[in-house]
This record gives structure tokens, C-alpha cells and sequence, in this order.
């Protein structure tokens, strides 16, 4: 006799706890030739503005982490990721009908991306920061600080894993925290990524990861007083200038949809931040 | 008092009198008729045209032209021209000797710079002539230097220019907002469309002639004058490849609608309301100066000026006894005599504005208390005020006054005195008064704002980015970062990524 399996039910992860969406809905997640793999949590805007309470929460602790800290924890996820390859790459091979080499390929290339945005957490800002010689008696320094609360779209067309992790590892780097509209199509590994986020070392709220519809959410999210900055990326089929002009309305840092996956850059991690230049007098001696 | 007895006091005799010093008005060659500035020529614009007046004095100077939708299409279709086929050809080095001799031009004609300015704008001769435009000048030759080192500004190697840029300017540093945005510019390789403010278009007129003088290739720099429409015109124009904004929350709220989703690279300097935290143990005399410089500087007329004033609740008293003493000496007048601290509010408008949320201060209960100054008939004047007992909640102490009136409130602790100085949708500016460097640095790192003065207030130099967090804008300007704001990534190299544990 065949052992009958246990399916997981999938949820949402919102301040470090996996609730369901608290609209009691769920759609159907299928693998591309139409087979039932999962229900999928529909967040709606209360989730969605749950998530956000839950991020601005998380911001004083995370941006107020040393950058040692902070690159030892994303260090950990890729730990934790690397431990559990197998079910990742199940996911993404049922989801995306992917072959074991492409899903292989996907995981490996989303860990290496955690252990190279690790090791920003300690040296963006000396990249991105300045002292400045000012003419005259004055200490003067610029550096990069975190925006607070960035709304992301993650990419939709592929890669569902890679496209979440290319956008929310940079925005982590600097102390900002997330609210992520997983891949609608393939999110399962969007919400076990949550579970490995909930046994890393990243605190309750660093992460908020929404399963469901970028086009119902995003607009809620885009228009939110408390998000700081809005990341289109994966925002191409959506009414995405819409989006923009809605996140003008609070001055809303945001950044474009791109196509397939953003690459690892500086630049990714340096445009969810603020410049801060402090002078001090220096007194004559 | 009697009217009398105060008509009086005002004209007792003191060591505090002095004999009017009006700076000369004869190095001043102005012409009756101002056109646009477009492919390197004055051409009339097609509006109809209006008229800069000394708001110190209401009287006329000057016919400015009024550029149309028209005016506005010539002036970047010159830009365009002059990016293709001129300034994005030139070496860096050469782009460098044109901003390097823009900046000893303006240098030799500073005094003429500083009376244009003064009497259009209203700010007194001594902030003109010795802040604004050497400061004009200083980023001139700060971003010259910039133009053939753009490998080094952070960006990777070959950083891109990023075309034609349209520039909206506010009328409370005309000349020196001018250098603000089209120094760094021109040294990134860009052309530019520059809108000044309709009320202080003339420091900018001079500033075409020098362009003149520099020979600087037609069509790289083009000036067009007029008002709201005509700023509209330029923002919106589709052949504009940046847009660059300084001036109220409200309009950059609306230009950042109306670019969303072309393309073009923004970045707004908008609003602020600044707290200055007094702390107890502050080097108190160059508090009371720094209170005074960080918000009845240009007449209160600045972004980023300390218009909220935070004071440690134990030296509340002598921090505002300190300051009604100070203020009592400040002279209020003639913008262009020497001995004038504050000058003229700009226009009738902002008076009214000034007016308006003062009265709006008193009426929700705080305590208001304005310098005993004789107010001149003519022209547009506010006398320095303090409102004490500001609960944080009150419009004066929520919104931009952008004038001299200051907001006086208190805090115990460190911790609260961060809280309120960020409990604001603004975040362009901060100042920490305090002799423990420790508790500087802590309460630094804790402020929501892109510039923190720490004692000392309202210093600006062209090697120091400036800008806001939060709603007061983004991108910075000055520094290697304002530099930034007019180039693009030519793309960074990406990791080496491993394939099956293998390189």
C-alpha cells in the first residue's frame, strides 16, 4: 500500500507569524499544465496594511543592527537555504515545470545572491558615503542611511524564487525592512522561503512576504502613507505608472519594472537608501 | 506706552544707530527689457511680458519676458541641438575650462551679482555679497573640476550624461539655486533648460551675459522666464531627459505625478521644518547666534531653515530671554545698506502667507512676541517673531512658514527631543546644539533628515551633498552625490556567479 502524503497548507508571513489572509480567501496554485499543487493564501489590503505595521515595527531594530550583524544574518539564510535545496528545488520544479538542472541552477544562484548581499552589510556605506572637504572649520561626512519600509512587487515572469530574492536581499542590506507580493503563479517557494526566514536570525517583521494578486495589492501598497519606497520590478503587466503617481502622493522613492530578474548590483542596495550629511564645528586650537 | 512714547523709543539715540550705508547701486547696467535666454541670444518670448519689482521698495526694475509653450519647445529644441551636436562631443577637459571660466566671471562681476540680487530679492546686500555668490562661484569651480574625473564619481567607469535638463528654480536664492543645478549640469555632460522664479529673474539675466562673455557654445545653457505655466511647459516637455525641481512640497508632489512612468530621471529639493535641539549644556552664545542665523537668515526664506526650535525645558527661559535681546538689535530695512540683517519678504503673496499662519499661531493658543522694529512704508516687511508655548500639534509648528517666525518648544530627554524633531512628514534639515560630542553623534544617527548641523546651522559648501528624506524630496545636490543626480551607470559588472560549485 502507497503511504498517502501530507499536502502543506501554505500561508502568508507577516511579522515573523505565518496567518492566513484575514479575508479567509485562497486560490488555487497549479503546476503550468494545470495539475492542483496547493491552496494559496489571496492576501487582501488588511493583510497587506497588517504587513506593513509590522515592517515600520521591525525598522528600529534592524536598521539599528551593527552591518556585522546584519551581513552574519543574511549570511545564515543562505545557510538554512543551502540545508533545505531538496524542497526547493521540488517546488520549483513543480511549479515552473522546471528540469531538475534549471531548478538546481535557480536555487544555487538565489543562495550565492544571500552570501553576496551578506557581505555589502559591512562596506555599502563606505562606498556610498563621502567626507566631504568643506572650506572651512567643519568635521563633514555623508552616509547612507536605510529608507524605512519598501513595498516590493517581486518579479512575475520567471524564477519565482531568484526574482523574490534579487529584490528583497538588497533592500535588507542597508536595515530597510519589506512588504514583497510574492509571484502570483509560483509562490510556494516564496512561503517556504518565509519558513526559513522565521528559523534564520532575521527578526519578526524584517520580511513580510503577501501571496496573491500584485494587481490588488499593489495599488494599496503604492498609496500607503508608511511605505517609504515602491519597488515595481515586478510590476511590467500591472498599471504600474499608476502605481507611481499614487507613491508621488507621499514622495515615494520608486524604482521601474524590470525584465526577467535584476542582477546583483551596489546600485540596488544603494537606491533604497538616504544620504545624511552631518557637519560639526571644529573648534580652534 | 503711548503711540507717542514708542514713536520715541524707536528714534532715542544709541551706540546701536548707524548712519545709512546703501551699497552703490552705479556698478548696475541694467536694461529696461529683459528677453529669453535661448541657443545663446536674448529673443522676446511670446507671452506677454512682465515686470520684476524691489519688493523692498514696490517700484519697478525691470520688463521680463514671458515664455509660452512655444518658447519653452525653442529652448530645448537649442539644448537638444547643442547636446548632440556640441557639449556631449566635447572632451571633459574642455567642459571643465568653460564652468572654470563661468566661475572667475562671476567672481569679477560679484558685486554687480550681489546688488542685482539684493534688490530683486529683497535679501540684504551682506547675505548677497558674501554668501551667495561666493558660494555662486565656489560651485562653479567646485563641479569644473568634476567634468573630466566622472570615472571617479562613484558610478563605475564611463558614467553617461543623461541629455536635456529642464530645471525649476524658487526665488529664494535665485543665483545661487542658478549654480545649484546647472554647474553639476554641465560638468556631467548635460544641456540645460533652467526656469527662474518670476519674481527674481534678473541675477539670472546677468548670469546670460556672462554666459556670453564665457563663450560658452550656443544652446548649452537656454533661460526662460515666466511663471507656473511656463515651468509646467518645461517639466512636461517630452524631449526633456531630467527633471530637477527645488521649491514647495505641493508642486514637487504634482511635477512627480506628471513625470511618473516617462522615463526621466527626477530629483526634487522640496519643503522642510527643521527642528534645532537646544540642548542644556550648548556653548550658549553661539547658540543664540545659531538660532538666530538658522532661521532669520534670508529672512526665513530657506528650505532648510531651524524653524522649529527644541529647547532642553531647564534653559527654556534663558534661551528665550537670550533671544528677544538678540533680535532686539537686529535692523530691519533697506536690503542694499550694509548694515541690514533682514531684508524685504519677497512678494505680497508670501507676506500674506507669513501673515496668515501667524495669526493662525495665535489663535491656537501660542504666545507671540515680535521684535520692535520700525516697519518701512513701502515694500513687504515681517518683523522678526518668536511664538513660545508651540504645542507640536499647531499648524506653525506642522507647516512651512518660509519666513522669519520662529516656533519655541521644549523636551526633557534626549529620547523626546529625536521624537518630535521627527514627528513631521519633512525631513530635509536638523540642528543638535550641545558641547558632548557623544550625545551629538547619538542624537545625529537617530535624526530623519539629510543635513544635520551640529553647532552650527545653515552652512552650505558645493563639497556637501545636500537634501531631504522623507517628504522633502530626493536626490541630492552638491558632492559627489549631486553629481550623481546627472549621470547615469554605464552598468556595473555583476558577480561571478557559481554553477554547480564550480566557478
Amino acid at each position: 500500500m502507497t503511504r498517502l502524503t501530507v499536502p502543506k497548507t501554505y500561508k502568508l508571513y507577516i511579522g515573523g507569524k505565518f496567518p492566513r489572509s484575514e479575508s479567509g480567501r485562497t486560490y488555487e496554485v497549479t503546476t503550468k499544465k494545470g495539475a492542483f499543487l496547493a491552496n494559496a493564501a489571496l492576501a487582501s489590503r488588511k493583510d497587506a496594511r497588517d504587513a506593513v505595521v509590522a515592517a515600520r515595527a521591525a525598522v528600529s531594530g534592524w536598521s539599528g543592527a551593527t552591518g556585522y550583524n546584519r551581513g552574519q544574518v543574511l549570511y545564515r539564510i543562505a545557510e538554512l537555504l543551502e540545508g533545505r535545496r531538496e524542497q526547493f528545488i521540488d517546488e520549483l520544479m513543480a511549479t515552473e515545470s522546471l528540469s531538475k538542472s534549471a531548478a538546481t541552477a535557480q536555487l544555487d544562484t538565489a543562495i550565492d545572491a544571500w552570501v553576496w548581499y551578506a557581505g555589502w552589510a559591512d562596506k555599502y556605506v563606505q562606498v556610498a558615503g563621502n567626507g566631504n572637504p568643506v572650506s572651512g572649520p567643519y568635521f563633514n561626512l555623508s552616509t547612507p542611511e536605510p529608507s524605512g519600509v519598501i513595498a516590493i512587487v517581486a518579479p512575475q515572469d520567471s524564477s519565482s524564487l531568484l526574482g523574490l530574492v534579487s529584490v528583497i536581499a538588497p533592500a535588507l542590506v542597508s536595515g530597510n525592512t519589506v512588504v514583497v507580493v510574492a509571484h502570483q503563479n509560483a509562490p510556494l517557494s516564496a512561503i517556504s522561503l518565509s519558513e526559513v526566514l522565521a528559523t534564520s536570525d532575521v527578526p519578526g517583521g524584517v520580511v513580510n512576504i503577501l501571496t496573491g494578486s500584485p494587481a490588488e495589492i499593489a495599488p494599496w501598497l503604492a498609496s500607503h502613507a508608511d511605505v517609504n519606497g515602491l519597488d515595481l520590478a515586478g510590476a511590467e503587466q500591472l498599471e504600474w505608472v499608476d502605481l507611481q503617481i499614487a507613491a508621488a502622493d507621499t514622495l515615494k522613492r520608486v524604482s521601474g519594472p524590470v525584465v526577467g530578474v535584476p542582477a546583483p548590483s551596489i546600485e540596488r542596495v544603494v537606491q533604497w537608501t538616504e544620504t545624511k550629511t552631518v557637519w560639526h564645528t571644529k573648534s580652534l586650537i | 506706552m503711548t503711540e507717542n512714547d514708542k514713536a520715541l523709543s524707536v528714534k532715542a539715540p544709541s551706540f546701536l544707530d548707524y548712519a545709512p550705508a546703501p551699497e552703490s547701486t552705479s556698478v548696475l547696467h541694467l536694461k529696461k527689457h529683459y528677453g529669453l535666454f535661448i541657443d545663446g541670444e536674448f529673443v522676446d518670448g511670446r507671452g506677454d511680458a512682465f515686470t520684476t519689482i524691489s519688493p523692498a521698495t514696490e517700484k519697478e526694475i525691470a520688463s521680463i519676458s514671458n515664455a509660452n509653450s512655444a518658447d519653452v519647445d525653442s529652448a530645448v529644441a537649442a539644448a537638444r541641438k547643442a547636446y548632440d551636436r556640441t557639449w556631449s562631443k566635447l572632451s571633459g577637459a574642455d567642459r571643465g575650462k568653460y564652468l572654470f571660466r563661468i566661475a572667475r566671471l562671476v567672481q569679477e562681476r560679484a558685486r554687480e551679482l550681489a546688488v542685482a540680487e539684493s534688490l530683486d530679492n529683497g535679501k540684504p546686500i551682506k547675505e548677497s555679497r558674501d554668501v551667495d555668490v561666493p558660494l555662486v562661484a565656489a560651485w562653479f569651480f567646485y563641479y569644473a573640476g568634476w567634468a573630466d574625473k566622472l570615472d571617479y564619481a562613484g558610478l563605475g567607469p564611463n558614467p553617461q550624461s543623461l541629455g536635456v535638463a529642464a530645471q525649476v528654480i524658487p526665488w529664494n536664492f535665485p543665483l545661487l539655486m542658478l549654480a545649484w543645478k546647472i554647474a553639476p549640469a554641465l560638468a556631467a555632460g548635460n544641456t540645460v533648460v533652467i526656469k527662474p522664479a518670476e519674481t527674481t529673474p534678473l541675477s539670472a539675466m546677468i548670469f546670460a551675459e556672462i554666459l556670453q562673455q564665457a563663450d560658452l557654445p550656443k544652446g548649452v545653457v537656454n533661460i526662460v522666464t515666466g511663471a507656473g505655466d511656463t515651468g509646467h511647459a518645461l517639466v512636461n516637455h517630452p524631449d526633456v531627459n531630467k527633471v530637477a525641481f527645488t521649491g514647495s512640497t505641493g508642486v514637487g508632489r504634482a511635477i512627480a505625478k506628471s513625470v511618473a512612468g516617462t522615463g526621466k530621471k527626477v530629483t526634487l529639493e522640496l519643503g522642510g521644518k527643521a527642528a534645532n535641539i537646544v540642548f542644556d549644556d550648548a556653548p550658549m552664545d553661539q547658540a543664540i547666534e545659531g538660532i538666530v542665523n538658522g532661521i532669520f537668515f534670508n529672512q526665513g526664506h530657506v528650505c532648510c531653515a531651524g524653524s522649529r526650535l527644541l529647547v532642553q525645558e531647564n534653559v527654556h527661559d534663558e534661551v528665550v530671554d537670550r533671544l528677544k535681546a538678540r533680535l532686539s538689535t537686529l535692523r530691519m530695512g533697506d536690503p542694499l545698506d550694509k548694515n541690514t540683517d533682514i531684508g524685504a519678504i519677497n512678494s505680497k503673496a508670501q507676506l500674506d502667507r507669513i501673515r496668515e499662519l501667524s495669526d493662525i499661531g495665535e489663535a491656537e493658543g501660542s504666545e507671540r512676541w515680535t521684535a520692535d522694529c520700525p516697519i518701512p512704508e513701502n515694500g513687504f516687511w515681517f518683523a522678526p517673531t518668536i511664538f513660545t508655548n508651540v504645542s507640536t500639534s499647531s499648524r506653525i509648528a506642522r507647516e512651512e512658514v518660509f519666513g522669519p517666525v520662529l516656533s519655541v518648544l521644549t523636551f526633557r530627554t534626549p529620547a523626546e527631543a529625536i521624537a518630535k524633531s521627527n514627528n513631521t512628514p519633512y525631513g530635509l534639515s536638523a540642528g543638535i546644539w550641545s558641547e558632548k560630542g557623544s550625545r551629538v553623534l547619538a542624537v545625529a544617527d537617530k535624526l530623519r533628515a539629510g543635513v544635520i548641523w551640529a553647532n552650527t546651522f545653515n552652512r552650505f559648501d558645493p563639497a556637501s551633498p545636500f537634501g531631504g528624506y522623507k517628504e522633502s524630496g530626493y536626490g541630492r545636490e552638491g558632492g559627489r552625490h549631486g553629481l550623481a543626480s546627472y549621470l547615469e551607470s554605464a552598468g556595473w559588472a555583476a558577480p561571478a556567479v557559481t554553477k554547480g560549485g564550480k566557478k
